[in-house]
């Protein structure tokens, strides 16, 4: 006999709250559970017992499911900042390598394509060697960079499906980022989000020295870079909008919502053609 | 050998396969009732098509380790007894909530199966483990659950070997893992399940006592 205690023991069974005691509840070994709760009066039988049992496990599992699912947008932060940091720090020690490097050798050159160059290259002196070990490790700065890149392009449809479709997953996490998680994003409006990551910018317009920026981020996106300056405001306006509602649908349902994206192409098409101004 | 009650071969299009009565899962096709059970995306489907001594009769409770999506585990739950259904990523669990819902005796728990003690308060004493969590420590994870098992009770496991290791030989990989579960399963028998699933094996043992 063990006096472990099943999940059952201290959940109402009329109203069955149970995801506390399923979820973080332990016993150190299985036992007769079925039999347990007829005998203690939570289920009437068996069948009463699995009925209980069914409701609750699922309604457990669909809780902490969405719980754990949301958590998930943190992880697309900590990947993309990764990334970022790798791919700023390749580039300031290319920087070196390449100063560094045109004072040894004839050649010159610059960012990591240069530094794969002198890491493959033979030392013959000490000091040779420690430049090239340096260049090796912009190469492999480089590659993670690479990776993490391939990473988020896997991870970020599952936490944001909208919004990495509609403003592709390496964007889909920076914004993410930026406004410091899903929830954050999804709670934006949407010329907070068309802003978002020129914040040093859009200070010094508060401060009153600056034309108020036009975009953040992104910028980086075809339908903002590829509109021509003139109508590039109207751009970013219309993909912050849909950008944002892309965001609360994936954090409210999760659900996929391909017109959303249907919409802003033909959004951007008008602006792009009839020269929307501003 | 012969197939457990609850599950018979059909024809699908003129094509014999196996097949269990339930709720339609994907889009998998239903002829009289009975819905095709397709060994490539099973691996229990594939032990069955090989006629590996299995020793179920249909009606077990069961604990499944690795439900995943439910592809497999509902095909289970439509012949067996009470099955409570195991998987730790939330992703493919929303799915497995909906195959579970669809069902009365699928019970599914968010929990990793590397952990018993977190879900022993709700999982009884079965009948068959059915395991298939292709990932590092696959034998680890059959001893740890060994508790779960009834007396003559039945371990159905699936060894992925590029899981244990990518690059070393599978029948090594293999040779390891059994090793480490006879020191608490008798095993009962093996087979590679190629060609449904490369570079797998299929497994049935019953614990020692
Ligand atoms: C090969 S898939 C299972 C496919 C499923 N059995 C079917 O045939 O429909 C392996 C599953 O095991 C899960 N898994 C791996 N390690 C696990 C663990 N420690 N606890 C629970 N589930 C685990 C994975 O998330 C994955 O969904």
């Amino acid at each position: 006999m063990t006096t472990d205690t099943g999940w059952f023991e201290g959940v109402d069974p009329d109203d069955l709250d149970a995801r506390d005691a399923i979820e973080n509840g332990t016993a150190e070994s299985p036992a007769a559970w079925p039999d347990r709760a007829v005998e203690s009066g939570f289920a009437e039988d068996e069948d009463d017992y699995y009925d209980k049992l069914r409701e609750a496990t699922i309604e457990t599992a669909r809780e902490a499911v969405a719980e754990r699912e949301r958590a998930d947008d943190q992880q697309l932060v900590h990947a993309v900042r990764a990334m970022d940091d790798c791919e700023r720090t390749a580039n300031e020690l290319a920087e070196r390598v390449a100063e560094w490097g045109g004072s040894r050798i004839s050649e010159t050159g610059g960012g990591v394509a240069f530094a794969r160059e002198i890491a493959d290259r033979e030392p013959d002196s000490d000091l040779d060697e420690q430049l090239r070990a340096l260049a090796e490790q912009v190469v492999s700065l480089d590659e993670r960079a690479t990776e993490l890149r391939t990473s988020i392009e896997r991870f970020a449809p599952e936490v944001a499906p909208n919004l990495a479709s509609m403003a592709g997953p390496v964007l889909a996490a920076r914004l993410i980022a930026l406004s410091g998680g899903l929830k954050q994003l999804a709670r934006s409006t949407s010329g907070t989000v068309q802003v978002l990551g020129a914040e040093d910018a859009l200070f010094a317009h508060l401060r009153g020295n600056a034309p108020s920026p036009k975009h953040g981020v992104i910028y980086t996106h075809e339908y903002v870079r590829g509109t021509d300056p003139d109508h590039r405001g109207s751009a970013a306006r219309a993909l912050a909008g849909k950008l944002t509602l892309a965001a609360r649908v994936d954090y409210y349902s999760g659900e996929r919502r391909p017109e959303l994206e249907a919409e802003l192409d033909d959004r951007i098409e008008t602006i792009r053609t009839r020269g929307e101004s501003e | 050998m012969s197939l457990p009650e609850g599950v018979q071969r059909r024809s699908f299009d003129g094509q014999e396969s196996l097949a269990t009565r339930g709720p339609q899962v994907s889009e998998e096709p239903i002829v009289d009732g009975w819905r095709r059970w397709d060994p490539d995306r099973s691996k229990v489907g594939a032990m069955f098509e090989h006629g590996l001594d299995h020793g179920l009769d249909g009606g077990e409770r069961v604990l499944y380790l690795g439900a995943a999506s439910g592809t497999t585990a509902s095909h289970v739950a439509d012949f067996a007894g009470p099955t409570y259904a195991v998987e730790f990523a939330p992703r493919p669990t929303r799915d497995l909530i909906e195959v579970a819902a669809d069902r009365e005796r699928l019970f599914p728990l968010l929990k990793d199966a590397r952990k018993p003690e977190t879900y022993a308060h709700v999982v009884e004493p079965v009948e068959v483990v059915i395991q298939d969590v292709a990932t590092r420590g696959q034998a680890e994870v059959a001893l740890a659950n060994r508790q779960f098992l009834e007396r003559d009770g039945r371990l159905l496991m699936a060894i992925k070997a590029r899981s244990e290791d990518v690059t070393a030989d599978p029948e090594a990989v293999f040779e390891d893992v059994c090793e480490t579960l006879e020191s608490s399963y008798e095993i009962l028998d093996r087979a590679r399940l190629e060609p449904y699933h490369d570079d797998h094996l299929g497994l049935i043992a019953t614990p020692r006592q």
